[in-house]
């Protein structure tokens, strides 16, 4: 019985209509950021004002924000790899099993991520792997830019001679982070359909890192590429080809305005299903809520757990054709743009559920909630991974349904858990 | 008069004999007991017998019963020696000339389309541009011609006010709107099946039979069918037998193996002189434009390509109805079909039947929303040859009756 039942007042600087139309459902309203807000969609640059040293200001226990302070320890792309390959030698040193390697070694469990080096820091150790496979592409991208903006692919040495180290003049010219690139392996044997390549687009809400908390959203998609998919190189040049982001597609000749190259994840599921069988998909599906859970566990460390916080990232990840699935990066701010109708519908559902749990029964919020929502309201969510639960529960609890099984049928009975279960999911 | 049972039957082996005759199971069966005579099991006293049981070991009399099943689904098989052959298309007069004005009707739009457009309905491809197509065989979608002028031939909207307007002259409806003609979009008597009639054709449907889609949901355990049911599947696969799986699917079609399955119902093995013909089809394709060319990427454009969820395969739709268009070994099922095949004349040889040719070369003019019959085989099979031949044992067995009047009870 709450004494105080005032609405949530809510404020935004993210014009679109998918959040606005969600505040005023429920009856929230509309303030200022000057004024006593309880609610706050902000930008990634509002965030860090808010929690900066200089400008930052402290929240009071009723207002809620929708980004970790230091989120880029998982969204910048420089920062991402750091983590993980953090996070992997630390499991290594404590003689985890998840660390262990295969004969030419490769991580088994935790090799997910394409082999990157950042630049110009990693140059040298860049050009050494670089000179094992001279064959190979790497895909360049900015450490701080989204929506497929500045990334080219390279086969040469050549075509990154300006981010060599070796040159003297470069070691006292500061590096702004705007010119920081990361280079990775380029996938070049992605999952075909119809001879096209996509990506898949998830989305994970954390409602906090320690203990982690995240929910996996049912309705992902894919988006594919309108042209086909050829790794000759001289096709290099045609982004429309190797980049998947619908920002980059909407300008081909081929986009068609009236589907944005777009598959639901469950199609994606029925498809692999008849064309590769059902324990294959399976397998592909648990392997990439692994990755995702992975992901999040590297970083929980270094993440400011704030409580006042909650996060709903945008996760790409390309499946090769041995049914791999890469984590290329996670985003922080996933577009709430609709490039279709059905796209609209999908973002709209996507901020509901999310607010449904951030936000309990819609009601003014209390930051020393146990941040435990009841199942009814997860929506389209389903749990990806409760670190309390995990926990709490005994070993038979963990072999029998694991958290965060699939959206199939029959989710996870009679799989194959070829992982080391007990320490996997603790 | 009634049929003798066993004359029609003496009549149906007959048929089929002289179907599978000459056909490359015959050589390959031939070739089979051949090559027999080298085993050490098949003894000369016991000839006959030793290369029978070598056929049914070996997996060959499976063959040969499946191919027997495949025309035994296909040919109708109880209808009388002294039929005529129209009455094997179509038995009910007043629905033979339904089709047959529906028919002239859409050769008419065909033809006036063809002369306002001054397009040939057919026409040998320039050789840079038979090279184009054949560099683009596999992205024909990114093709973009100038279709605007063209319009589909019908679409289904109208086949399906034809229906509405059928009447039986035999049958006296009256001139005043009764309860009779008030209800229903159908207004011709015809004999269905009774619900216990239903009950019986589809008792695999009954509630103490499992089904796929209903007794594999998330809250029934596997254990219960799922799991068996999928394991009967994989078994009916390694037999390899035709009339078990279609038997099998009646309850339900496990999504990984569906693809398989489906190919064993429709007997469709892929073998290489089935690619061949397809390579063939493709090569007519690439040498000769025809006019229904434009109207197939038109409908694609309209239709498969046009949903809000993306069309993955588009270009698969180009690579099977291009070729489908053309290939003569379609016409056969006009023999069972209520409809005809259209005519048409070599250019100044009207009505002179030496110079007549069938247009398109399969007989069947493609209408608006043709790919949709397609377009669902491209989740399943992605060699083109395969796909190909699926779609087409799918017309020529089930989808042609659903652009045809006919009083067919299936």
């Amino acid at each position: 019985f709450r004494i105080m039942a005032g609405k949530v007042k809510w404020v935004t600087d993210i014009e679109k209509s998918v959040l606005i139309n969600n505040f005023e459902k429920r009856g929230w309203i509309q303030v200022a950021e000057n004024e006593d807000w309880n609610f706050y969609w902000m930008s990634v640059q509002t965030i860090r004002n808010v929690f900066s040293v200089e400008t930052g200001y402290r929240l009071s226990d009723d207002q809620i924000v929708n980004h970790f302070p230091n989120h880029y320890e998982l969204t910048r792309k420089d920062l991402m790899v750091k983590n993980i390959k953090r996070y992997r030698k630390e499991l290594e040193k404590e003689g985890s099993p998840l660390a262990e390697k295969d004969e030419n070694g490769k991580y088994i469990y935790l090799d997910f991520v394409p082999v990157t080096f950042m630049l110009p820091a990693d140059y040298n150790l860049f050009v050494e792997e670089f000179r094992k496979n001279p064959s190979s592409t790497w895909i360049m991208k900015p450490c701080g830019k989204a929506q497929g903006k500045g990334i080219f692919l390279i086969n040469k040495l050549s075509q990154i001679k300006k981010w060599s180290r070796d040159s003297k003049t470069s070691s006292f010219v500061s590096q702004s982070s705007k010119e920081a690139y990361v280079i990775s392996l380029y996938i070049n044997n992605p999952l075909l359909i119809g001879g096209k390549k996509f990506d898949l687009r998830l989305y994970v809400l954390v409602s906090t890192y320690r203990p982690l908390r995240c929910y996996m959203y049912k309705l992902g998609f894919c988006r594919f590429c309108t042209v086909k998919y050829t790794p000759s190189t001289s096709e290099l040049d045609n982004m429309f080809v190797h980049l998947t982001n619908v920002a980059i597609q909407k300008h081909g000749d081929d986009y068609n305005h009236i589907h944005g190259g777009k598959w639901t994840v469950s199609n994606l599921r029925l498809y692999l299903e008849s064309t590769r069988g059902k324990e294959v998909t399976n397998k592909l599906f648990d392997e990439i809520h692994w990755i995702i859970v992975q992901s999040l566990k590297a970083v929980a460390p270094v993440m400011n757990n704030d409580k006042h916080c909650f996060e709903c990232y945008g996760y790409d990840i390309i499946i090769d054709d041995k049914l791999k699935p890469w984590l290329i990066e996670v985003n922080a701010s996933p577009s709430l743009t609709s490039s279709t109708a059905n796209d609209r519908i999908l973002k709209y559902n996507l901020i509901n559920d999310t607010l449904n749990i951030a936000v309990p029964n819609g009601e003014i919020p209390d930051c020393k909630w146990n941040k435990s929502p009841p199942k009814e309201v997860l929506g389209n969510y389903e749990v990806l991974y409760d670190e309390e639960m995990a926990q709490s529960d005994g070993p038979e609890r963990d072999l029998r349904s694991r958290p965060g099984q699939s959206t199939g049928a029959k989710g996870n009975r009679a799989r194959d858990v070829g992982k080391p279960v007990l320490t996997t999911w603790k | 008069a009634m049929l003798d049972p066993d004359r029609g039957l003496s009549l149906t082996i007959a048929r089929v004999v002289q179907r599978l005759q000459g056909s490359s199971l015959h050589s390959q069966l031939e070739r089979q007991a051949r090559v027999s005579l080298h085993k050490p099991e098949i003894k000369l006293e016991s000839l006959k017998e030793d290369i029978k049981d070598f056929l049914k070991t070996s997996g060959w009399e499976k063959k040969l019963q499946n191919a027997v099943y495949s025309e035994l689904n296909v040919f109708p098989w109880l209808c009388h020696p002294a039929a005529p052959p129209e009455h094997i298309k179509e038995p009910l007069a007043y629905m033979r000339k339904a089709q047959g004005s529906w028919e002239k009707r859409i050769l008419k739009s065909l033809n006036s389309m063809c002369t306002e457009l001054s397009i040939p309905l057919a026409q040998k491809r320039p050789v840079s541009e038979q090279k184009e197509l054949l560099n683009k065989w596999n992205e024909m979608g990114t093709d973009e011609p100038d279709l605007s002028l063209f319009r589909p031939v019908y679409a289904p909207k109208d086949f399906l006010e034809v229906l509405m307007n059928l009447r039986n002259p035999n049958y006296e409806n009256g001139e005043q709107p009764s309860f009779r003609n008030h209800l229903g979009l159908i207004q011709v008597p015809l004999n269905v099946k009774d619900i216990s009639e239903l009950k019986e054709d589809f008792s695999e449907l009954g509630l103490n039979i499992g089904q796929l889609g209903i007794d594999d949901s998330a809250q029934v355990p596997p254990e219960f069918f799922e799991n068996d049911h999928v394991r009967v599947g994989q078994k009916v696969l390694a037999e390899q037998d035709s009339a078990a799986a279609q038997q099998y699917v009646r309850q339900g079609c496990p999504t990984a193996l569906r693809a398989d399955l489906w190919a064993l119902i429709l007997n469709i093995s892929n073998q290489p002189e089935d690619i061949l013909y397809y390579e063939q089809l493709k090569s007519n394709v690439i040498q000769h434009d025809l006019l229904v060319d434009s109207l197939i990427y038109k409908d694609v454009k309209l239709t498969a390509s046009n949903d809000d969820y993306y069309f993955v395969f588009e270009d698969y739709l180009y690579q099977v109805l291009l070729c489908f268009s053309r290939d003569t070994s379609v016409l056969e099922h006009f023999t069972y079909s209520s409809a005809t095949p259209p005519k048409s004349y070599i250019q100044g040889k009207l009505g002179m039947e030496e110079y007549a040719v069938f247009y398109p070369p399969n007989g069947v003019i493609p209408f608006h929303g043709f790919s949709m019959y397609v377009a669902p085989l491209c989740f399943l099979y992605h060699e083109p040859s395969k796909l190909y031949q699926i779609f087409r044992e799918m017309y020529v067995r089930f989808f042609f009756r659903l652009h045809s009047i006919s009083s067919h009870p299936s």
